[in-house]
This record gives structure tokens, sequence and C-alpha cells, in this order.
């Protein structure tokens, strides 16, 4: 045990020094950090509960909206600050920025779990293959319908108010807006796995009819564990509106073939149910993303393609699930009798 | 004794296929009430509609005074009437103890409670059941790795640990081995005494169904064919004929 929090610990502090050792990939971590969250609840709902949705980007994208309508909305009118014709009328102290920023992102994080908490009764009548594809339908839809909502500014995207600060201290501000949100879902979701609550998504998981004969209220679990998802999706969203400054509806916000696939082959990458196989493969599929990305320029469909090729036909568990399939006794899986047990 | 369970006209047809026809039937409390007849004749589907996988077509089935053939499997399952599976439905990814554990009774329980981990006391008592059934020195091994009779015992420690009121349980012999079947002939009676829950058994196996009912009904193609005690079931010629495909 003691062994662990050392791990933590030490785990934590990399976490803290990471942008002032490297300065120059502090942008690189910021998006590790990033697909790590996004990657961890889209597990809650995935991996935990068995239901795999692809359009949990959707939270991502409303996010963003949510956070910039939020953040702005406190000092002017959005629908004056989205028309095309802007002009420099719009200022934003450094006071009102902060504001702004937090407002947005607890926000956008708490609309985002209460859109989960009203589509959830109508998704989780669908099961299996149908619910991957209801969600992704959900996502598609809301991105086209949002690029005709003059008031979100359209296809154009919607511009965030500029930071006061240097850019270099700025990204420095995002990471660890981003390493924060990953930290507390970390934290929670090693919490949350060890309650009752846990127990009861994965046995929704494992068999949904003998959880309902069991008596357990499977509707109402499985509503508020995408809900809980949905806020940190939600909240991981806005930290990106405040990133990228400016973005538009179909490529950035509901990027659903980017980061709304991104965050599943993490987790397949890293092994599905697991709470440190979301973290793994979002590290791993975020070096592999940009190894390719950078040097495989062209290719690097057709190698993220392969990647997903390979670990759907060889490695269906990820990592933690192969490890778990060979060295099943670190897992504490074993047969313990009860002579074995007077005599240790 | 009163009646939990009192079915009464009860049909269901799929298509043209006519499952149950105008069954009536009592489960008293306290009992250990059988549902007997070949393949075929209907019995799973009598279950089915008790705790509501499916609508009825025709009659009323009430809980304890309260009518239920319109109530969700959920529901039912909550007001404490609660089923096995022919075949064994546990969760096979998880070890026992957890399996046992998840099945703690949701319904007493707040959504507040939810959020709270498992008490040492939970564990002692799902532990002590698993030992109940003879499963305790395989406690952290994955579910789905034991054998079908294993899944089978699992699956009825689970139930037990639901507390329930009333357990339906279908076929809990099939696929255990005939030595083990004594063993837990005596549970299931156990069960019934010392944790006072109500059975109703669907049994295949006759010498364990005469060993255990006090009552015992007999369906064949979907109809009430003959109900009694053991020794005027055993002795009916009915039932006799039904068994050895005379109808």
């Amino acid at each position: 045990m003691s062994k662990n929090w050392i791990l933590y610990i030490a785990l934590l502090a990399i976490t803290v020094a990471a942008p002032f050792l490297f300065p120059s990939y502090t942008a690189f971590l910021a998006t590790l950090w990033l697909f790590i969250v996004v990657a961890q609840a889209w597990d809650m709902t995935g991996g935990q509960m068995g239901y795999n949705s692809l359009g949990n980007i959707f939270f991502y994208g409303t996010g963003m909206y949510a956070g910039a309508v939020f953040a702005i909305g406190l000092y002017y009118n959005v629908g004056e600050w989205t028309d095309a014709s802007r002009s420099e009328i719009f200022s934003f102290t450094a006071g009102q920025y902060y504001t702004g920023m937090v407002v947005g992102i607890i926000g956008a994080g708490l609309f985002c779990g209460l859109c989960a908490l009203i589509i959830g009764p109508l998704f989780f009548g669908l099961r299996g293959p149908y619910f991957a594809i209801g969600t992704l339908g959900l996502a598609i839809a809301a991105g086209e319908i949002v690029s005709n909502i003059e008031w979100l500014g359209g296809g154009q995207g919607i511009s965030m108010p500029h930071s006061p600060l240097h850019p270099d201290f700025e990204k420095v501000l995002i990471y660890f807006l981003f390493a924060g949100l990953g930290v507390v879902l970390f934290i929670f979701c090693k919490w949350f796995y060890s309650t009752r609550f846990g127990a009861a998504i994965n046995a929704i998981r494992d068999d949904e009819e003998k959880a309902e004969a069991m008596g357990i209220h499977t509707l109402r679990y499985k509503t508020i564990t995408w809900a809980i998802s949905a806020v940190f999706v939600g909240a991981a969203g806005a930290v990106s509106a405040f990133q990228l400054i400016h973005f538009e509806p179909l490529e950035t916000a509901y990027q659903t073939i980017n980061l709304g696939i991104f965050m599943v082959v993490c987790v397949l990458l890293g092994g599905k149910g697991t709470l440190w196989g979301p973290v793994i493969g979002a590290i791993l599929f975020h070096v592999f993303k940009e190894v390719t990305w950078n040097y495989f320029l062209g290719g690097q469909w057709v190698a993220l393609g392969l990647l997903i090729v390979i670990i759907v036909v060889f490695f269906q568990d990820g990592l933690m699930g192969y490890l778990k399939h060979r060295r099943p006794e670190w897992f504490g899986i074993k047969v313990e009798s009860k002579d074995k047990e007077a005599a240790a | 004794m009163s009646n939990i369970i009192e079915a009464h006209g009860v049909s269901k047809s799929y298509g043209g296929v006519k499952a149950n026809t105008d069954i009536s039937l009592t489960v008293k409390k306290g009992g250990i009430t059988g549902l007997i007849g070949p393949n075929g004749s209907g019995k799973t589907t009598m279950f089915n509609s008790i705790v509501g996988y499916h609508p009825i077509d025709e009659g009323s089935i009430k809980f304890e005074g309260q009518e239920i053939s319109k109530m969700l499997v959920p529901e039912i399952a909550r007001l404490g009437l609660l089923r096995t599976f022919q075949q064994t439905r546990i969760y096979s990814q998880m070890n026992c103890v957890e399996n046992m554990l998840i099945s703690m009774p949701h319904r007493k329980m707040s959504l507040m409670d939810a959020f709270r981990r498992n008490t040492k006391a939970d564990t002692d008592k799902a532990e002590h059941l698993l030992e109940f059934v003879g499963l305790y020195e395989k406690r952290y091994l994955q579910a789905g790795s034991l054998s079908f009779g294993q899944q089978k015992l699992l699956e009825f420690a689970m139930a037990l640990m639901n507390e329930p009121t009333v357990l339906l349980l279908d076929e809990p012999t099939a696929g255990i081995n005939p030595t083990l079947i004594n063993g837990l002939i005596d549970r299931l009676k156990r069960a019934n005494t010392e944790f006072g829950i109500t059975l109703f058994i669907i049994e295949h196996n006759m010498r364990v169904i005469m060993n255990m009912a006090d009552h015992i009904y007999c369906l064949a193609h979907g109809q009430m064919l003959a109900e009694g005690t053991p020794a005027e079931i055993q002795d009916d010629q009915r039932v006799i004929d039904a068994y050895l495909g005379a109808h």
C-alpha cells in the first residue's frame, strides 16, 4: 500500500514538473492530458458499463460551446459577439477573463452533465451496436445543428476572448487545467469503482438482464454514470475552447472522426474496464499519433487504421487485459483455501 | 399459511403456439412449491410471466396481494420476488465475492448508499454464503471459469445474498454432479427453514422435487394437468402418462 502511495506521489510530482522541465513540449503534454481525460471518461461507460458510445464527442463539442457562451455571456451579448462585423469594442480585463474561464469550465461541465441526464433515458433503450450508432448520430446531428445557429457563429465558429497572459504562460495554464481535470477524474474513478455503484455498473456490463432480475436500478445507474462522464468531457471541451482561441463546429468542436474515435482507440489500446488502461492507452496512442502525424504525413490515417485493425484482431483486451490474462495473480485471481489462510 | 403468489387464469401464446392456457396456481408463504412437467410444457414460460419478462395475454398474477402482471422486471425484483435462470447467469468477468457483493439487495438501498463502499459485514456475509454453498475456496476465481454446476451454486448463493421474500428456481439441480445434489437439496431446505425464504421450484429430477416440495403442480402442453402433495402426484396416472408420452 505504501509502495503505491510513493508511486502516486512520484507521478504527481512528474505531472507538476513536466511543463517546466520540457517547456517546448507543454502543448504536446496538454493534449496528452486531454486524451487521458476523454479516454478515462469514455471508459466509465464503454469499459466499466459496457455501453460503447461513439458520440461522447457530443459532450466535448457541447462543452466547448457552453464554455464559450458562459464566459462571453457573463459580460456581453453572445449574439453581438459572434456577429461577423465584430469590432474592437469587446475587451476583457484580466479579472473578467479568469472569471469567465472558471465559470465557463464549471458551467460547461454541469451543462453537459444535464444534457446526459436528459438524453440518457432516451439512448439507454438502445443496446450494443445500436447504442454506438445512436450516439454517433447524436454527435453528427449536433454538429450540423450548431453550424446553423447564427447566434453561436454558425459554420464560422466562435472566437474566445484574448488571454491577458503571455502565450508561453497561457500554455502552462492550459496544461495545468487539463492535468488537473485528469488527476481529479483519476482519483474520482479510483474511488467510484470501489463503491457499490461501481459494482452495479460492472454488473450491467456483464449481464444487464441478470442485473435487472436482481433488482438493480439499471436505468438510474446508467444515466448517472454517463452524466458524470459527460461532466468531465464537457469541462475538457471548455478548456480546449480557451486553448484554441477560435473554433468551428464540424472540424473542431464535434470532431467525430478525430477525437471522437481517438478516445475509443486509446481505451482499446490500454485495456477496457481497467483504471490504468485508458491512461496507458492515451500515452501510447498520443506518442503513436505524434510520430505518424509528423514523420509519416500523408499516411497517418492508414497507420491509424492499421493500428485499429491490429488491436481489434490481436489485442482485443488491450495491454492491461493482456497482462491480466498472462499474470492473473497480479490481479488477485487465485485459489485460496481456508486452511492456507489459517496457516499463514 | 397464506398465499404469497396467486396466479389466476394466466394465458400466454407466442404467435400460434399456446405456451400457457388458463393456468391458476398459488404459492404458500413459507413453503416449498414445485412445478413439474415434460419438456416444452410451459414451466419456464409461467416463471417468466410471474417475474415480468413478457406481458401475459390474459389473467392476473398477484404477489402479496398486489397485482404485478403489468409491472416491469426490475420493479418486481425490487418487491422481493427473485428468480434464478435455467441457463445460469452470473457476472463472468468478476470473481465470486464480487458477484456476491453486487447481489446486495439494492431495493433496500438509497442512492447515497450506493456511493458507499461495501462494509466488512457485507463481505463477511458474502463469504459466509459462499461457504454455505461450498465455493469458499474458489471465491477469488473469475466466475466465468467455474464449472456449470459451480455457477449454479454461485447463482443460488447470489439469490440468497439478495434476501428475497420468494425465490423462483428454474431447475436448480440440472447439470449438477449427482453426488452434490443431496447437498443442494439440504441447502435449499435450509434456505427455506433458516432464512425463511419461500421457494417455488421448477425441477425435472423427480427424486429431488418429491423430497422437498410440500405441494406440486404438473403442467403438460401448457395446461394444468394435476396438483397435489408429492404422494398424490406420484400416483396420478395422468402425470405418469404425460411423462411417458401418452399425450
